[in-house]
């Protein structure tokens, strides 16, 4: 075995470092910046370039050595490389090669190309651990052109009747995702501090953001008629949304093609935006990495799994901390 | 069905009741009649009969989607609604059908006459002429279930705005057993019909839950009674005819044959309010749900269990004498001219008075609800002297002072995922009680825990499985709950040899160890004691 599953999260052996723990470890190698996957309190982390900005954003002073995607690193005789997991900007799946035999810690991804996030590249490999948050036919996302018609048409009508416009979406990831998707041409964009702290290291760095504005207890509610607000889910119950009024409210999740979820939410609408596979997504990448090994670490699992098996992988459930519970969340910055 | 779409829509995406309200006015302002009167019943749960079955209409799902039947199961074990998980599944179709609602529930209700296979056959192409919500509501008609969140109440706000008919008034003209078959638009809600009126409840006057009565003013403002732990009924005595009408508007004048000698007893031209409740003659008091429950879902009642079990109506409210609706009068003032009108009548008749509870002061009150279960009741009924019988559920003049539920503390040890609103918790937990070194499992619940204590839950079933059984997990007995209920019987269907009504979670008892929860022998007291 490449990887073994241990209590303290998914360890190489051979390699002496674990991936994505949720306890604290000697050598952590990060798929991405999500709560549930970059914890706190590891020796040292390894992660993709894009991703360290993030990371030292969220766990501060970090003993942190980065790659690029594509580049290889030798680790106590096995090779590990980063490739694009397409789930949030600096994301990755990670390549773990020992004598020959190949291992993919997928962590969240997302196969589809979003404009933002560097687009998912399927990696050949042996054995294939995957999430499968959306792991079940009902989840079936629209494209991207579809989705900002969606987002922009219900921003222009309310901006058109005076009122603003909240969606709640997570800090890293979904609320810069949302960014790519809408028109700035309708109105002033205003976002929420957790959010804008994001927003801006993401610019450092390079990516392409349209133009926004941090809310701030010196903002006037009044000045921008017609603004989009974009904020965490927990923003939208609470007083940081009443300043500006009575305001159309949506939740961007891929949880939002469920009627009952979004019902639960109690917003006005739904989109179904999503940084994650869905089943068909799902289903593409593993057939893609050629693997016949298939390990399903969080969402749907015992489903996905009967469903592999039926497809002829051998395929089996592994328990992780990871979430994939998040709709409800109130201020987790993991993304569904 | 387009414009009824666009109106699912609209209702679908907004919580605010002002503007779905301005959604349905306007659709019933524009829409044709015959579908205005589809949507109205719908509303008011008159669905259309099913004419295919739930198990045929998902193999045919799952066959049209290729899906096998399990996973076509597991997703919908998840979403919910089964009318949703088909949506969801089906591939896109190909053309765009523009029919009416009418037309479309026309066409649904053909279903029942066709073969199989053309039934399959028709379903099909029906799933492959309309997209989007439109198949969605096709799917909802087709399955029965039609849930948007509107309540009766908005849906007839709505029309009275559109049609300048004052609400309560609309509220009484949709009540009763008509479908869209024996009715027309204008007979039912512009120029109804007089025969109609012959069968028609009013629409129930309903209470509010209080649990401190210190808000409610001065004692002498309000009259007590029992709250009977029955069945809600009126009772219908017009044209030489009588119906009862349970509050869920069905009508169970069939099932309760006793009612039948009402009309020796009692005038034509009478409403009463009251509750159906199995009677002991010989001890002169109710008995309790227990007793009720083989009555109930009996569309016929054989004479055995008619004789061991009869029922009575205690009547506690009088809505119409001599034909003249007194909804609008005190209560002090009904209530003064129910006892009159019962005042004497012989001890076989099926109608009783339900007595009002005399009390000085609220403290006194409060004494005398604590001895509800020896009169068989489960708490009080609180009315304002001089409030009128409201329309629906208006807080402020009637109010349910109930007694606590029974209790018992449990340890958690199975856990299911909700499945609709609650699709990715996990909601639905299997209790037990020790039995020596063992835990019997003894009641389900799934209610009662705020949204953030469920995450909280599913957080830790989710890191703390033992066994997997399909959708259900083990988990370690370490959590403890204080289960309520609001009674008990024995089962010889359970493990535990008994069966709780009504059980739910109250408290999540973090400061109580898994050793301290109650015992089986606890359970079989509260049985001998409360069964």
């Amino acid at each position: 075995m490449v990887l073994e599953f241990r209590e303290e999260g998914i360890y190489c052996p051979a390699g002496d470092f674990h991936v994505d723990p949720w306890q604290p470890v000697e050598r952590a190698l990060i798929t991405h910046g999500h709560a549930d996957h970059a914890y706190a309190g590891h020796r040292r982390y390894l992660a993709t370039e894009a991703a360290a900005p993030v990371l030292r954003h969220r766990l501060g002073e970090i003993t942190l050595e980065t790659m690029r995607y594509g580049e290889r690193r030798d680790i106590n005789g096995v090779t590990v490389s980063f490739h694009p997991a397409g789930h949030v900007p600096g994301s990755a799946q990670i390549r773990i090669e020992h004598r020959g035999e190949i291992w993919v810690v997928s962590g969240d991804y997302k196969t589809t190309p979003d404009g933002l996030s560097e687009p998912f590249a399927p990696v050949s490999c042996h054995a294939f651990i995957t999430e499968c948050t959306f792991g079940l036919p009902v989840f079936d996302w629209r494209d991207e052109a579809t989705l900002a018609t969606e987002i922009n048409a219900w921003w222009q009508a309310n901006a058109a009747e005076g009122r603003p416009s909240a969606i709640g979406a997570y800090s890293l990831g979904k609320a810069q995702r949302l960014l790519t998707l809408v028109d700035p041409s309708i109105g002033p964009i205003l976002t929420h501090g957790a959010v804008e702290a994001v927003d801006e290291i993401l610019r450092g760095q390079g990516y392409a953001l349209p133009e926004t504005t941090r809310v701030t207890p010196e903002t006037d509610p009044k000045a921008h008629p017609g603004a989009l607000l974009i904020a965490p889910p927990s923003a939208l119950e609470g007083r940081w949304l009443r300043r500006f009024g009575p305001a159309a409210t949506a939740f961007a999740s891929g949880w939002m093609a469920l009627r009952g979820v979004r019902r639960r939410r109690a917003v006005d609408r739904g989109f179904v935006v999503s940084d994650h596979a869905d089943w068909a997504g799902l289903n593409a990448a593993i057939r893609e990495t050629g693997a016949e090994r298939i390990f399903a670490t969080h969402g749907y699992t015992a489903t996905f799994r009967q469903w592999l098996e039926s497809q002829g992988y051998d395929a089996r459930i592994v328990e992780t901390a990871y979430g994939d519970e998040l709709v409800d969340e109130a201020d987790t910055e993991d993304a569904a | 069905m387009k414009d009824f779409a666009r109106l699912f829509t609209a209702l679908d995406q907004t919580t605010k009741t002002s503007v779905k309200t301005a959604a349905l006015a306007e659709y019933f302002g524009t829409a044709a009649k015959e579908d205005r009167l589809w949507t109205i019943a719908l509303l008011s749960g008159r669905r259309p009969k099913r004419t295919v079955n739930a198990s045929r209409l998902s193999e045919w799902a799952a066959e049209r989607a290729g899906l096998p039947m399990w996973l076509f199961k597991a997703s919908y074990d998840v979403v919910g609604d089964l009318a949703e998980t088909i949506h969801l599944v089906l591939p896109e179709p190909r053309g765009t059908a523009d029919r009416s609602l009418t037309a479309w529930i026309e066409r649904i209700r053909g279903l029942a006459s066709l073969e199989e296979p053309e039934r399959q056959a028709a379903i099909f192409d029906a799933w492959d002429e309309v997209a989007g919500t439109e198949r969605f509501v096709f799917n909802k008609l087709i399955t029965g279930g039609f849930r948007v969140g509107v309540s009766q109440k908005l849906m007839t706000r709505a029309l009275a705005k559109a049609t300048d008919i004052p609400e309560t008034e609309l509220a009484h003209r949709l009540m009763g057993d008509w479908t869209p078959g024996t009715v027309s638009y204008d007979g039912l809600i512009t120029a109804p019909d007089p025969e109609a009126k012959l069968s028609r409840p009013y629409p129930f006057c309903l209470a509010h839950g209080v649990d401190e009565i210190g808000d409610l003013g001065p004692a002498e403002d309000w009259l007590a009674e029992w709250k009977w732990d029955g069945i809600r009924g009126q009772l219908i005595l017009r044209g030489g005819q009588h119906h009862l009408w349970s509050r869920g508007e069905e009508l169970m004048t069939d099932r309760f044959p006793e009612f039948a000698r009402a009309r020796d007893f009692l005038p034509d031209g009478t409403v009463l309010d009251g509750e159906v409740l199995v009677w002991d003659a010989e001890a002169q008091t109710p008995r309790n749900f227990n007793a009720l429950q083989p009555r109930i879902g009996r569309k016929t009642v054989p004479k055995k269990l008619l004789a061991e079990a009869p029922v009575i109506l205690r009547a506690y409210d009088l809505l119409e004498e001599s034909g003249d609706d007194l909804r609008a009068r005190a209560f002090a003032e009904r209530r003064a001219r129910l006892e009159a009108m019962l005042d004497g009548i012989a001890p076989e008749a099926p109608v009783a008075l339900s007595p009002l509870v005399p009390f000085e002061n609220w403290d006194a009150l409060a004494e005398t609800r604590a001895t509800a279960r020896d009169h068989a009741a489960e708490g009080l009924m609180l009315k304002r002297r001089d409030s009128p019988y409201h329309v629906g559920r208006k807080r402020g003049d009637w109010w349910k002072w109930k007694l606590d539920p029974l209790t018992i503390d449990a340890v958690m040890i199975y856990a299911q995922a909700g499945h609709g609103r609650r699709a990715n918790l996990y909601t639905d937990f299997t209790f037990a009680v020790w039995k020596g070194q063992e835990l019997v499992p003894f009641t389900k619940a799934y209610s009662g825990l705020t949204d953030a204590e469920f995450r909280k839950i599913t957080h830790w079933v989710r890191r703390n499985t033992l066994e997997r059984f399909g959708p259900v997990r083990r988990v370690p007995p370490v959590h403890v709950f204080e289960i309520g209920f609001e009674g008990i019987q024995k089962s010889t269907r359970h493990k535990s040899g008994v069966a709780l009504r009504f059980p739910r979670m109250l408290r999540w008892r973090h400061d109580k160890p898994v050793t301290e929860a109650n015992t089986h022998d606890d359970l079989l007291e509260i049985l001998a004691a409360y069964g």
